[in-house]
């Protein structure tokens, strides 16, 4: 059990998360939850090279990177109920009218 | 190794987990993939001696944004079956642009070497390590991640909040507004004429 091993972890988690956008492309609740895996295995890599290079910074930042991504995921399932109140509708090739 | 046979069990459950969020036709059993993702994540954080981390990640996510998701899943009516249409003609495309990021991934990994690891401080626990950093060095960003979590929370409750017409609602600023001299009026009333409005 290396550096690599889990480095090599979070880049499959990564391309799942990027294929399951292009699979999904027009749920955005799914778009959603795949940005939380790429986000995931962000942070799968910040700790395994903290604890690999012994240097707390990297959990640090993973403490950060999961407070933005609370917020990330609050503010587009917001936004997701709001339009979703106006239109009927998540599919994202409807999100295009601008209109107030 | 114990620990080696733990992270190729974790790591398996977590790659599986994550197919499942992007692949099944259920919305809520992608969701209760990407929790079981989660959980198995929060294990190899253990396994890499982030503790306090490996029990945000079950708090936070687990216990606050999957549960979001789960929520708006459900409160949404929506035909997902409808929204698949079209994926499979996607899938080419993002099997390709996958398969090319994973082999730049691979490429970049073969260039990492990090032999063995350095230990932390064996007679300080990992949340205490933490705390001493983030409260120190790291103090004006733990600011501004609150400054943010708060935007976050004013900003959901601003989208979604809905101001219905048609409710009857205390309006408290007017009721304290009232004064006496609005609401009653002292008639001095001649005997026999009754009063008049």
């Amino acid at each position: 059990m290396s550096l690599n091993h889990f480095l090599l972890l979070s880049a499959m988690l990564f391309t799942i998360g990027i294929v399951g956008i292009f699979l999904n492309r027009r749920n955005m609740i799914i778009i959603l939850m795949s940005i939380e895996l790429i986000l995931l295995a962000v942070n799968i890599n910040f700790v395994a090279f903290s604890h690999y290079l012994g240097d707390v910074s990297g959990q640090i930042f993973t403490f950060f990177v999961l407070t933005v991504a609370a917020a990330e995921a609050a503010i587009g399932l917001a936004i997701l109920v709001a339009f979703f109140r106006n239109r009927a509708t998540i599919d994202v090739e409807e999100i295009d009218t601008l209109k107030g | 190794m114990v620990a080696d046979l733990v992270f190729y069990i974790f790591s398996a459950i977590t790659v599986a987990a994550a197919i499942g969020v992007i692949a099944s036709r259920n919305q809520v059993h992608s969701v209760l993939f990407l929790i079981l993702a989660f959980f198995n994540v929060a294990g190899l954080f253990v396994l890499l001696e982030a503790e306090f981390l490996a029990a945000i990640l079950v708090i936070v996510y687990m216990g606050a944004v999957a549960v979001l998701f789960l929520f708006v899943v459900m409160m949404l009516n929506v035909d997902f079956e409808e929204l698949r249409k079209g994926a499979v003609e996607h899938l080419p495309m993002g099997l390709f642009i996958g398969a090319l990021i994973l082999v730049e991934f691979g490429f970049i990994l073969s260039g990492i070497h990090v032999e063995g690891h350095a230990h932390q401080a064996a007679n300080i626990s990992n949340t205490q390590l933490i705390g001493q950093v983030l409260f120190t060095k790291f103090l004006l960003p733990f600011e501004v991640a609150s400054l943010i979590l708060l935007v976050a929370l004013i900003g959901a409750v601003v989208l979604t909040y809905r101001r219905r017409k048609d409710v009857k609602r205390q309006d408290i600023s007017a009721q304290i507004a009232r004064r006496r001299e609005d609401a009653v009026e002292l008639v001095k009333v001649a005997s026999g004429q009754g009063a008049k409005p």
